[in-house]
């Protein structure tokens, strides 16, 4: 009993170094030739260790509980239950639930999209191919529908016979007209020829090949300004059924062509035209598509050979869109479009009389 | 200086620091910060405001031994770590209350914290041990060794404070003290 409180002592006394340098040494030295001793040293040592982690969380404990003291517990206990409500718990409580029912959701979705081969390369190149066929199509059954001179070559009062020919209109009465891209396109030089067989050159100043849209300004010097522009461009969307009208050149004389509305999207959905149901042939693209009132409500772009009756023609708005989108600075000429139409009135053939004066035979060169 | 803590935002970063260097508005900030959190998840699972006390309190000394340990890595929020070892420690509790029927309504994520807990049952034994140790060791003795271990008065304080004639008298009557605590200690921990 006695030695072991002087062994403690001896002990606390090397602890706490209260030891000279010569006990400390032999201390040590004890330490190292009597396992026992060091045994009884570390375990002394945890001992204090464990006096001390006790107290630690005493002190601890009563600073939490007087932090724990100034806390409004009713106060909070309110705000966690208002948080909590009816919907909160319900979405806690079933958090797991969703998210697994989430993801049972999206696997399936996965599944059924690879079950029916959306994803596999395999069926998108199918599809690819189906676009270019289509694409192919539209190209042939859209068939623009553009005349080849060379295969009607006619005698002309300029003889200044172009290769390839379509329609167009003005768009103002000082020299601006509009036409198909594809009219156009590759074009070495473009003419325009009235009704009365005069031709004048124009440039392109303007093409949307998206919207297959090209915008033509006057360069012939002899060219002389139209009368005021009898009709106006509609803005809005016309509806299904609405009788329609054209007038073009699918040969060297204006032809009129009568037919409705049939769809609101052009060919495979294309939301930028119409479905007309309309005779429509070679030489008509660019040609304008009139309403009742005279107004235009688009520009005929195509047909599809396959499908009886199925002319589209690219609504009025992106013609109005191309218009806006030329920079007005680089033209000659003022472009105005104009707001008022003057042949609403009129009987079908009076508003194509007045109308066939600014209907034009576009003429291509390459 | 409560009110003006609530304009003080600290970071997970600065409360480690503060922790680590024992400061009291540190813990404070840090105990004010999250016991809404726990008593949320107390109270919805079946129990009461003390229980919410007595699990969040045993949460941060779980926090502050890892700091102190120098173990605590912010990789999870600390935010994250004291609502896993509440939860833990809750669903300990409820078990051994024999009323937990399986699941508890969540309120956060949690992360594994497994040997956080494990190491503070460890410690929470020795805890327990040293408390009724000292109760059973009686005066003067018990204040005699929480005078001098834990709070770290000299022998000459102790001295005066027992009235003892000198400190070796004192010193003497704490060796007594310290080695009766151990054979207490080691009796009920062998």
């Amino acid at each position: 009993m006695e030695s072991e409180i002087e062994l403690i002592k001896k002990i606390e006394a090397y602890l706490f170094q209260e030891l000279n340098e010569k006990e400390r040494a032999d201390f040590d030295h004890q330490r190292n030739i009597n396992p026992i001793l060091d045994s009884k040293v570390v375990e002394h040592l945890a001992f204090l260790k464990t006096i001390e982690a006790y107290g630690e969380k005493k002190k601890l404990q009563s600073q939490m509980d007087s932090i724990h003291q100034s806390l409004d517990i009713n106060e909070i206990k309110h705000s966690v239950t208002e948080t909590s409500s009816s919907i909160i718990i319900f979405w806690n409580k079933n958090k797991k639930n969703f998210a697994i029912a989430a993801t049972v959701a999206i696997i399936t979705t996965l599944a059924t999209l690879l079950g029916t081969g959306q994803f596999s390369a395999k069926n998108s190149n199918t599809n690819y191919s189906a676009l270019k066929r289509d694409m192919e199509n539209i190209k042939k059954s859209q068939n623009a529908l553009i005349r080849g001179y060379d295969a009607t070559p006619e005698n002309n009062i300029n003889s200044n016979q172009g290769k390839y020919g379509g329609s167009g209109f003005a768009l103002t009465n000082n020299g601006y007209f509009v036409t198909n891209y594809h009219v156009v396109e590759g074009a070495d030089s473009v003419y325009i020829q009235n009704n009365k067989g005069q031709s004048f050159k124009v440039n392109i100043i303007y093409i949307d090949p998206s919207y297959d849209i090209a915008i033509l300004g006057i360069a012939d010097t002899t060219f002389t300004n139209l009368p005021t522009l009898p009709y106006t461009f509609k803005k809005s969307v016309s509806d299904l059924g609405e009788e329609v009208y054209t007038i073009g050149y699918p040969r060297d004389e204006v032809v009129y062509g009568k037919g409705y509305l049939s769809s609101a999207t052009g060919y495979n959905g294309d939301s930028t035209a119409y479905q007309v149901s309309i005779p429509v042939n070679p030489g008509n693209s660019g040609g304008p598509l009139l309403d009742n009132r005279g107004n235009i409500i688009g520009l005929i772009k195509g047909k599809q050979t396959q499908t009886d009756g199925a002319a589209f023609a690219i609504k009025s708005n992106y013609i109005l869109q191309s218009i806006e989108n030329i920079p007005q600075d680089s033209l000659k000429n003022k472009l105005n479009i104009t707001k008022q139409n003057n042949i609403a009135g009129l009987s079908r053939t009076q508003q194509i009389k007045k109308m066939e004066n600014f209907i034009f035979m576009i003429k291509v060169y390459n | 200086m409560n009110k003006n803590f609530k304009h003080i935002k600290l970071n997970d970063n600065e409360i480690v620091l503060g922790i680590l260097n024992n400061s009291s508005s540190t813990l404070t900030y840090l105990y004010k910060l999250h016991f809404p959190m726990i008593l949320q998840l107390i109270i919805n699972n079946s129990g009461n405001d003390d229980d919410a006390k007595d699990i969040y309190q045993e949460t941060i000394i779980v926090l502050h031994d890892k700091i102190k340990r120098g173990d605590f890595e912010l990789n999870s929020k600390l935010k994250t770590f004291i609502y896993s070892v509440s939860r833990r420690l809750w669903l300990k509790k409820l078990s051994q209350k024999a009323r937990f029927f399986g699941d508890i309504n969540d309120y956060e994520d949690y992360v594994a914290v497994e040997t956080d807990i494990e190491l503070h049952e460890e410690k929470d034994k020795q805890f327990n041990l040293m408390n009724v140790s000292l109760a059973g060791l009686g005066e003067p003795c018990k204040t005699i060794i929480e005078d001098f271990y834990i709070k770290g008065l000299s022998m000459q304080d102790i001295s005066e404070k027992f009235g003892y004639t000198n400190a070796d008298n004192a010193k003497t009557q704490k060796y007594k003290c310290l080695q009766r605590l151990k054979k207490i200690f080691f009796t009920n921990n062998p």
